[in-house]
């Protein structure tokens, strides 16, 4: 036995002794008899659930069917935690998703909140998100595809792979793209028991629905897909109020009146990006008011650097079209 | 012969978590992680073939445990260690490098005399292994 100082020799000698039976006790605690209750919320993690669920709710406006998909999720995720203190185990379930959606309806935007409730549930160790593009998972040579899809899987290990217009890594035109090359090793990974990867395929609706039926594999590997509805005006107008808020301005009344006004006229446009429209409308606006303030002079209150007025929304180039 | 090369090789092998978990500690002090690999043994052999570049900007463990069960399936019989680099300095210093495969079989060194010039007498090492060619030696 002391032979090689008391050290395992690698071939050589006899086997390890068996770890200590309480050695793994802390990591699995005991099973609870059949016929205990356990209480669905009462443990942190499922407390930081519920408080990642209600910021969900009042920090995204509208998007009634993606959060109930959400709370569906994070229900399956809570019970299946309490069902493993009784010892019935269950398949680990799939948390691949595609979001479907609009630009500018919130899919980056909920991927975070994604990260943040699977990692409070144990099943991601870190609530990040990695976001990629195919620039960053397709070689463009051959051998070059591989390293690089394995790269920013590598990157994303333990957290969220977002790929963004995910539609884009199949090219059907050219059958000689790499971009199948990245669908096949991604699909290896989001197979395999022990990936500790959640991918998330983001993209505009029409195109992902061509892009899941030209990969039926890879879409009946996704077990969670999301649709993002557009957001109504009512509800653009709430958002446009919670970015004002949330850095520092207030409309007065007749500024808000012109902003209602002002989204339904760039809603009847083309290229309208939902609440990324919205943003860059108020940053136009906050152009504007600076503008305002520096011409008239003079000394300026709280207030005034606070107010966006009806004559910064007003001046958006959307009014002196129509 | 059991070659003591790098940290913790006085301790039994590492199992794939504990790897996993000093290539986290590696990563949790920003030391880029790299992969390497040959079948020269001789201590003075410093530098190893490269497996693929350093793998920046992780966060998790888990790509480069990935990157080496790849270069342990294909150099099954080569000695394989990780490196971490601590960049801080301004030059790539070596702040942690530790061995995750050995060969089954290590025939050791042979010490070698030399006697030059007015009788003084000279010492070097020889290893065994390397009596095969590159890529044959370990029984591969």
């Amino acid at each position: 036995m002391n032979s090689a100082f008391g050290l395992e020799r690698p071939g050589v000698g006899p086997a390890p002794a068996p770890a200590p039976a309480g050695e793994d006790g802390p990591a699995t605690p005991e099973l609870l008899p059949d016929d205990a209750k356990v209480s669905l919320d009462d443990d942190d993690a499922s407390a930081q659930v519920l408080q990642v669920l209600a910021r969900l709710d009042t920090d995204l406006i509208g998007l009634a069917a993606v959060k109930r998909r959400i709370r569906e999720i994070a229900a399956l995720l809570m019970v299946d935690r309490a069902r493993a203190r009784f010892g019935l185990s269950a398949s680990k379930p799939s948390l691949h998703m595609s979001f479907a959606g609009s630009p500018g309806t919130g899919k980056t935007t909920v991927a975070l909140r994604m990260a943040e409730i699977l990692h409070a549930l144990g099943y991601l160790r870190l609530p990040k998100v990695h976001a990629v593009t195919r620039e960053d998972l397709v070689g463009q040579f051959i051998g070059h595809t591989a390293p690089k899809t394995k790269e920013a899987m590598a990157k994303a290990a333990g957290g969220v792979l977002f790929i963004d217009e995910a539609y884009y890594l199949h090219r059907p035109e050219n059958e000689r793209d790499y971009g199948q090359e990245a669908i096949e090793i991604l699909l290896a990974e989001m197979e395999s028991e022990r990936g500790s990867l959640v991918v998330i395929f983001a993209g505009y609706p029409d195109r992902m629905g061509a892009f899941f039926a030209s990969n039926p594999g890879l879409s009946s590997r996704v077990a969670h897909h999301i649709e993002f509805a557009e957001y109504s005006a009512g509800e653009l107008a709430e958002i446009a109020e919670l970015m004002v808020a949330r850095d520092h301005y207030v409309f007065d009344a007749a500024a808000r009146g012109a902003f209602t006004e002002y989204l339904d006229l760039r809603m009847a446009q083309p290229q309208f990006a939902n609440a990324r429209s919205v943003r860059n409308a108020l940053e136009r606006a906050r152009l504007r008011q600076a503008n305002r303030l520096v011409q008239a002079g003079g000394a300026v209150t709280r207030d005034d650097l606070m107010t966006l007025t009806e004559a910064d929304i007003r001046g958006s180039r959307v009014f002196g079209r129509s | 012969m059991h070659l003591r090369h790098g940290a913790f090789s006085y301790l039994p092998e590492l199992t794939d978590d504990e790897i996993a978990a000093q290539v986290r500690y590696a990563l949790g002090n920003d030391w880029p992680v790299s992969i390497e690999f040959t079948d020269d043994p001789h201590p003075r052999n410093v530098y190893w073939e490269m497996w693929g570049l350093p793998m920046f900007d992780l966060d998790e463990p888990d790509g480069v445990l990935r990157e080496i069960n790849e270069c342990r399936a294909t150099y099954p019989q080569h000695y394989v260690r990780v490196q971490a680099y601590d960049a801080r300095l301004g030059r790539q210093t070596t702040a942690l490098s530790f061995l995750v495969q050995r060969p089954a079989h290590e025939p050791g060194f042979r010490l070698d005399r030399v006697e030059v010039q007015g009788r003084v007498q000279q010492y070097s090492m020889h290893s065994y292994a390397t009596q095969a060619p590159a890529g044959e030696r370990y029984g591969r």
